[in-house]
């Protein structure tokens, strides 16, 4: 469809898709809206890295796939090294890499392809300072598989394999801080970004494109499937993730840290307001949700701090 | 080139350099480390050009860096060993599954418990269905033609697949012997650069590569893969008769025949330890008696028709595995006898199971094995099928 050129001037993303309709997400997903936004940001003279995870299914089976641009399926662990790789073969045939009109190499993988069997392979793509970009989107669980846990699974969420029972939940551990993994090998780039705030994630992209060295961005990227949530609710949760503290937006720099939070000075919204959309969370008592509300706003604090210090 | 004396492992290393590689993605383990260790220091003298080195964390990420580079169109290499080539496994199905020539030099290692770092052919042997070409090498000048030829063989448009170089832990990696290297033009001229059949880099026409297989489609994937392995045979014998009319060494057998034509007894085997037994061959020779070895050069893709036709005409063959298929047999004896079983070639067949873990196998071993042999055709049974040969009883 032409969008014609008066609304188009008032887009704050661009109207060209990369990323196709006929993709087989499920309704309401957040990592299909997530890989929309990286496709409009870079188009296709991007190459893409999907490891096993529900991407690998979204993007559709051969010989369809829903991108526009090139796309290498490759196994769970290994986005880290692949996109080096990649990378390292466009720098010996002479391509220009990252720029306005460079070749953009990015590796795409779940929280558990990331945060744990491929969090080798993404160490070395960060300090082997390859120019690429990682994004992590984060949906908290390995959907692909069947809602398991993975360590990006945040404490009292149940999974398949961490159920919530009669008597007790399973997942009593708090959400690893992939990002904060990522920040001490001292990267070009890492931010936070959420698909409730395209803009944002859209600036961070555009950065992760000119800055040289390695990035990493982690989206937040709500799955009403393994969520049990709505499938209307998508945004209000990425959105609320961000209101209440729990998933806050920053980025980090040359040491520096800056938070881009919507509404700076406002206090975060009480956490049970984004637990109680959420059927994997209605296992937990009072008690339970105060003790990851504790966790949620210590670690806010803990980031303003950093913000304040190294600001 | 003048000829030179280099061990095994700088031979591999040359051979890359010389093919123009683009990309190398390794990491070190004993005894493959003098090779990427050499190319490193090719790339600090200036030596090379647009080759760029990814000293990776792992063996997994070596192998997933080099099947991105070469997705990416690049010519690319790689070496491992033993409990490197195992961490790799997984990434092998991908490298073939995805039609991406990586070339790489596997140092054939025993696998632990207990650690050993000398010469078995287990290690490269439990790739055998990852979809790799495999090459064994006897000696350090086979190492460096090997190299040269599987990127010539992996790359052409009728094959697409990875190949592995295999060389003896320290038997070839440490030991120097004379390699006669070609000039760099010469290796231009029969080894152009890549010309991939495919590329991520082609933005024009974007496609994904290793997608979503339905049981509608991967049947198809797979069996292209088979075809592109009897194709192999094809291009292996013509780059190898080529390398021989250009250079002198010719590779056109696959299985390469030693005394054969009129022999009654053949030792088979692979590697470096058929230059022992080329010796024992010699000597026995002089001393009248009819023998002759069978140094299969590529066990993947198998040669099943040289295989048969060497069958027919010799009454035992000894089969030398310096590796061991566990609740079986040894590997190669295991495949020979196999091919064979549907065909009217019909020769006694026994099983040495030889050199684990580096045992030294000597040319008076040889002697034991054919006068074992001479024993069991003259009887016309076999005293045993299996023979753990060095076993201390
Ligand atoms: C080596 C290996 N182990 C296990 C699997 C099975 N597996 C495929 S996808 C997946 C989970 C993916 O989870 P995540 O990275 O969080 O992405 P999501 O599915 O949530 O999008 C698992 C365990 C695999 N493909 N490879
Ligand atoms: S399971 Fe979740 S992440 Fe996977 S496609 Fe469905 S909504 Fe998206």
């Amino acid at each position: 469809m032409e969008i014609p050129a008066d609304v188009k001037k008032k887009l704050t993303i661009p109207a060209e898709e990369h990323f196709y309709a006929g993709h087989t997400a499920c309704q309401g997903c957040g990592a299909a809206l997530g890989l929309r936004y990286v496709l409009k940001a870079y188009g296709n003279k991007t190459i893409f890295t999907i490891p096993a995870c529900c991407s690998t299914i979204i993007a559709g089976p051969w010989p369809y796939s829903a991108f526009n641009a090139p796309l290498f399926h490759t196994a769970f662990e290994t986005t880290g090294a692949v996109i080096g790789g990649i990378e390292a073969a466009l720098k010996a045939k002479g391509y220009k890499v990252k720029g306005e009109d460079g070749v953009m190499v990015v590796g795409w993988a779940g929280d558990g392809g990331t945060a744990d069997i491929g969090l080798q392979a993404l160490s070395g793509f960060l300090e082997r300072g390859h120019d690429g970009l990682y994004i992590m989107y984060d949906n908290e669980a390995y959907m692909n598989t069947g809602i398991q846990r993975s360590s990006s699974t945040p404490y009292g969420a149940w999974t398949t394999n961490t159920p919530g029972g009669k008597k007790r939940f399973l997942e009593r551990k708090p959400k690893k801080k992939v990002i904060d993994i990522v920040i001490a090998h001292k990267p070009a780039y890492a931010a936070t970004a959420s698909v409730a705030y395209p803009e944002d994630f859209m600036r961070k992209l555009k950065k992760a494109k000119t800055i040289k060295g390695p990035s990493f961005i982690q989206l937040f990227a709500p799955c009403p499937t393994g969520w049990r949530s709505p499938t209307d609710k998508t945004i209000e949760l990425a959105r609320l993730a961000v209101q209440t503290a729990y998933f806050p937006l920053f980025e980090y720099e040359n040491g520096k840290y800056k938070l881009n939070m919507p509404s700076p000075k406002k206090e975060p919204k009480p956490l049970e307001e984004y637990l109680k959309l959420q059927g994997r969370f209605k296992y937990m008592t009072k008690e339970d949700m105060e003790i990851l509300q504790e966790w949620v706003l210590r670690e806010w604090e803990e980031l303003k701090k950093k913000a304040e210090i190294f600001g | 080139m003048p000829k030179k004396v280099i061990s095994g492992n700088y031979a591999a290393a040359y051979a890359a350099k010389h093919a123009r590689v683009e990309v190398v993605a390794a990491y070190p383990i004993t005894p493959q480390t003098s090779i990427i260790e050499k190319i490193a220091e090719f790339i600090a003298n200036g030596e090379v050009e647009n080759l760029e080195y990814v000293p990776v964390e792992s063996e997994h990420s070596a192998m997933a860096a080099c099947i991105g580079a070469s997705a990416a169109g690049a010519r690319t290499f790689t070496a491992t060993s033993a409990q490197g080539l195992a961490l790799m496994h997984e990434m092998l199905h991908w490298a073939a599954g995805a039609r991406l020539p990586v070339v790489m030099v596997d140092v054939n290692r025993a696998m632990a418990p207990p650690w050993s770092v000398w010469d078995d052919q287990t290690d490269s042997l439990a790739q055998r269905d990852t979809g790799w070409l495999q090459f064994y090498a006897e000696n350090n000048q086979e190492v460096y033609d090997g190299v040269l030829m599987a990127f010539k063989i992996g790359e052409h448009e009728k094959v697409n697949l990875p190949v592995m170089v295999i060389e003896s832990a320290f038997i070839l990696s440490h030991t120097y012997d004379i390699v006669d290297m070609l000039e760099q033009e010469e290796v231009d001229e029969f080894l152009p650069p890549r010309k991939p059949l495919y590329s991520l880099t082609d933005f024009d026409n974007p496609f994904s590569i290793g997608a979503l297989g339905t049981p509608a489609d991967y049947y198809e994937f797979r069996y292209k893969i088979a075809k592109a392995m009897e194709e192999a045979k094809k291009i292996i014998k013509e780059v190898g008769k080529e390398f021989g009319e250009k250079f002198g060494r010719d590779y056109s057998q696959m299985i390469e025949l030693y005394k054969t034509e009129d022999a009654d007894i053949v030792f088979m085997g692979m590697g470096s330890l058929m230059g022992t037994v080329k010796e024992a061959v010699d000597i026995f020779r002089s001393e009248g008696y009819k023998v002759g070895a069978a140094k299969v050069r590529w066990f993947r893709p198998f040669p099943r028709e040289e295989l048969y036709e060497l069958a027919k005409s010799v009454e035992g063959i000894a089969v030398l595995d310096r590796n061991f298929s566990f609740g079986q047999e040894g590997i190669l004896f295991n495949e020979a006898k196999g091919i064979l079983y549907n065909t009217d070639a019909n020769p006694i067949m026994k099983n040495y199971i030889v050199g684990l873990g580096g045992r030294d196998l000597t040319v008076n071993d040889v002697r034991k094995i054919a006068s074992n042999m001479k024993k069991i055709i003259e009887k016309g049974e076999l005293d045993k099928e299996i023979d753990w040969y060095h076993l201390k009883r």
